[in-house]
């Protein structure tokens, strides 16, 4: 890392909004006009929870600048459908998708589809596969396949379709399949959507297939530690972001009052949101990006909007946010060719 | 309110109204590409103006088609139709936060989905768009198509509504499972011959319970299917006289079936060219179809027939004197030309072309399926045709597939629904928030069984 870190972004989980479009709504465009870069969704199954990718397309046309990024599981989901999905987010939020992969140990999500429940390293292979699958198909039309040429009548340039072909690898733990392809829609806006994992997935799941891994600490103290040590597996060019839980001492009441609203496994900050200020411009100093789970989302992001994004701001700490602008853009990262483009595309897997 | 609460009756009554829905095509020969007018067929802007439209002209329903591969010709990607579509649930979850009324509707294939996977997903949209959620449930099958999928294809064609039945009643039972509001859901269990469900749902159900059931399918299994699940079959049968016989049969099979005369609405596939007058409406639609079928579309329809190039033959002249290669047509696949006789078939249009002296360009145009399906002429006297639908109850309504993207709907909404409204036969106003409600279908009730089961559980 450089002695000047480029200013980081910070990302808010908005679980919490959700079964209700109203409630979404309002949740999103507090949190864009907070400030914040990016909104994940969660998808982890919980009574009354809709949909991730639903409720990140429901927000699409409502925002200009955050990004939207939803958990999708890898596991028990079609590859297929989930790489179209994705892709098809991507156009309704006008290139501001991303994706979290999950790949969760889940008995029940194994019987609700007939299968038997992956576990360990298993459940790796499936995350990795679906993502290659993904990210072949999402390259499947070249930038400028469609081409609508009066003169022969085409619609589409046959040439600049291509066969994703995926077969699972020699090794696979689960039912080995075959994906063929191509997608059924365009390239995404973004060529690639930004592909964003947990750490614990690393390994099965190589650094070279992601562009952003999720941190985890089991306290506040130990979370920078980590994100330096997953830096130096993953390098530079895959981006960090800590994760954070949040309360914050708001309308008169000490944070440490309802604090046991978290579920735990996370590093957590209670406190005041000058404490939190200074924090969070520690932890940018390591990280590329923090993930913020509030305890109450409404409480707790109306202090964050009124106090805490503000004075990362005025300190420099933070990214601008760009109307109308990419979750590459917010990355850091290029709009990659299509690893089909050309004879001499990039091998396999670089087309991230 | 005559459509509301029709009691379950042998005798089919006609609520006297036509409602529109929309199908915005995402892979077809229909949708215009060539006129300067034509927009993208993918961009996030063409959906929002569509629905916002048809919003604004009370449609009841936007819908989404589904493909699971592209279409092929010749071994290839299919050059020169329209192609390249979204995911229907995704586009239309972005739907409803720009929409406030209008159904939104997914065809969603029972083969290449889990059940308990796209009940949740649809639960889901029910839910976000406050109540209005619908699936076209279609069948579509073959390991083509499952070529892109972990199970492959893994159905025969014959299994395919016995699969979907149990599909359907499975997803039934998973938006039926919460007891109130807050929960608790009750388990549910299915065992069968290809999948295994065993899940306690998460979602309660939505404004209006669940969502709307749509069927599109053709075959007599298909319409059976449609007769014991659906709320509305999307139809191929537009034309007056097969409208009416096409009510008749289902009205038989929805008495069969033990749900009544009225259980199951009607909602044909139709295009609309319409103008101030009659002449210029029919100028308009050699417009249309001169851009529709252009002279390669006219020389690839027939080589899906002839499964072989035949670019060296005249767009303006005969048919091929050559015969087809193959026995059985499937050249484009997933364009559902399946099986036909292919040599048969060529001697056939090779003689009544010749009897009518038309070329392959116009023997194509006039053979395309679309065209069964037009209603061409003026505002008024369109107008006063479905007024003739209605009154009798032909169809309850039209699913209008529009031939421009993204204005196709301009001249309808502006010129024909006020037309329909002044007869009497067209919704002035969206008759509640839901789509049950805009097409006054009855909310479901549990049976007795279903209750049993809760207990049970
Ligand atoms: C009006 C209409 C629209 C249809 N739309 C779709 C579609 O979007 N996607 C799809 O896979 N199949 C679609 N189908 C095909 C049906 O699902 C079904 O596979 C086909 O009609 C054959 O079934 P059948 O033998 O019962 O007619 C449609 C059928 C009809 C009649």
């Amino acid at each position: 890392m450089s002695t000047f870190p480029r200013p980081g972004f910070l990302a808010i989980e908005l679980d919490g909004a959700g079964r209700d479009g109203a409630d979404l709504t309002r949740a999103v465009l507090a949190a864009e006009s907070a400030g914040f870069h990016v909104a994940t969704f969660s998808d982890a199954p919980a009574p009354g929870r809709t949909n991730a990718l639903q409720r990140a397309a429901f927000a699409g046309p409502v925002t200009r600048t955050i990004a939207l990024v939803p958990e999708v599981d890898t596991v028990y989901t079609e590859p297929f459908h989930v790489s179209t999905q994705l892709a098809s987010l991507d156009y309704v939020s006008l290139g501001r998708a991303g994706w979290i992969v999950a790949a969760a140990e889940s008995p029940e999500a194994a019987a609700a589809v007939g299968r038997s429940s992956v576990t360990g390293a298993a459940l790796g292979q499936e995350a990795a596969a679906s993502i290659e699958v993904s990210r072949r198909l999402w390259d499947s039309w070249e930038d400028d396949a469609v081409i609508r040429d009066v003169p022969t009548g085409r619609y589409i340039d046959v040439d600049k379709l291509h066969y994703a072909d995926f077969e699972t690898p020699a090794g696979f733990a689960g039912a080995g399949y075959s994906v063929k392809g191509p997608s059924i829609i365009p390239r995404p806006l973004q060529g690639q959507l930004p592909v964003l994992v947990p750490a614990s997935l690393l390994g099965e799941v190589s650094a070279e297939a992601v562009d952003a891994v999720l941190v985890s600490a089991p306290s506040a103290e130990l979370l920078a530690a980590e994100v330096r040590d997953v830096r130096a597996r993953v390098g530079a060019g895959v981006a960090t972001i800590a994760e954070l839980d949040v309360v914050l001492d708001a309308r008169g009441q000490a944070a440490g009052s309802r604090v046991a609203t978290f579920d735990g496994g996370r590093a957590a900050f209670a406190g005041s949101a000058a404490g939190l200020a200074d924090f969070l411009a520690s932890l940018l100093a390591e990280a590329d990006g923090v993930r913020l789970h509030p305890a109450s989302l409404f409480i707790d992001l109306e202090e964050l909007s009124r106090l805490v994004l503000p004075e990362l701001r005025r300190r420099g700490l933070l990214r601008p946010v760009v109307q109308d602008g990419t979750f590459r853009d917010v990355l850091g990262l290029e709009r990659p060719a299509s690893r089909y483009a050309s004879a001499t595309a990039a091998p396999y897997g670089a087309g991230k | 309110m005559t459509q509301h609460n029709r009691a379950k009756s042998d005798v089919f009554v006609p609520s006297g109204q036509i409602q529109f829905g929309v199908f915005f095509q995402g892979v077809n020969s229909g949708t215009i590409w060539k006129a300067p007018e034509s927009g993208s067929q993918t961009d996030f802007e063409s959906f929002r103006r569509i629905a916002q439209t048809a919003e604004r002209g009370l449609f009841a329903a936007f819908f989404l088609g589904e493909g699971l591969r592209l279409r092929e010709h010749l071994g290839r990607p299919h050059a020169l139709d329209v192609v390249g579509r979204p995911d229907a649930q995704t586009m239309l979850a972005a739907l409803a936060s720009v929409t406030e009324n209008i159904g939104l509707v997914a065809t969603q294939n029972t083969t290449y989905n889990d059940p308990a996977d796209l009940a949740h997903r649809l639960a889901s949209l029910d839910l976000i768009s406050g109540g209005r959620a619908a699936w076209n449930i279609v069948t579509t099958d073959n390991a083509w198509t499952g070529a892109n999928f972990r199970r492959g294809g893994y159905l025969d064609h014959a299994d395919r509504y016995k699969h979907a039945e149990a599909f359907v009643e499975t997803a039934k039972r998973i938006w039926d499972s919460w007891e109130t509001p807050d929960g608790p859901a009750r388990r549910v269990l299915h065992e069968g011959q290809h999948y295994t469900v065993d899940v306690t749902p998460l979602l309660p159900r939505s404004a209006q319970y669940r969502p709307v059931l749509f069927q599109a399918g053709d075959s007599p299994e298909g319409r059976n299917f449609a007769a014991r699940q659906a709320d509305v079959i999307f139809s191929a049968h537009p034309k007056f006289d097969a409208a009416v016989e096409f009510r008749k049969d289902l009205v038989e099979r929805s008495i069969g079936a033990g749900r009544g005369a009225n259980a199951v609405q009607i909602m044909p596939a139709s295009e609309f060219i319409l103008a101030a007058t009659a002449e210029e409406a029919l100028e308009k639609k050699d417009w249309v179809r001169n851009l529709q079928i252009g002279p390669q579309q006219a020389v690839a329809y027939l080589e899906q027939f002839w499964g072989r190039e035949l670019s060296v033959y005249d767009p303006d002249g005969p048919l091929p004197e050559i015969d087809p290669v193959v026995e059985e047509t499937s050249e484009t696949r997933g364009s559902g030309f399946h099986g036909a006789k292919a040599r048969q078939l060529a001697d056939q249009w090779r003689a009544e072309a010749k009897d009518k002296g038309l070329s392959i360009r116009r023997f194509v145009t006039s053979k395309t399926a679309r065209i069964d399906s037009t209603f061409t002429g003026s505002y008024t006297a369109v107008a006063d045709q479905l007024a003739e639908y209605a009154r009798v109850g032909a169809v309850d309504g039209f699913n209008i597939s529009p031939w421009l993207i993204p204005t196709g709907l301009d001249d309808i909404v502006n010129h024909l629904v006020p037309e329909l409204q002044e007869r009497g036969v067209y919704p002035t106003e969206y008759r509640g928030s839901t789509l049950r409600e805009h097409l006054g279908l009855e909310t479901p009730e549990r049976t007795a069984a279903e209750a049993a089961e809760a207990v049970r559980a």
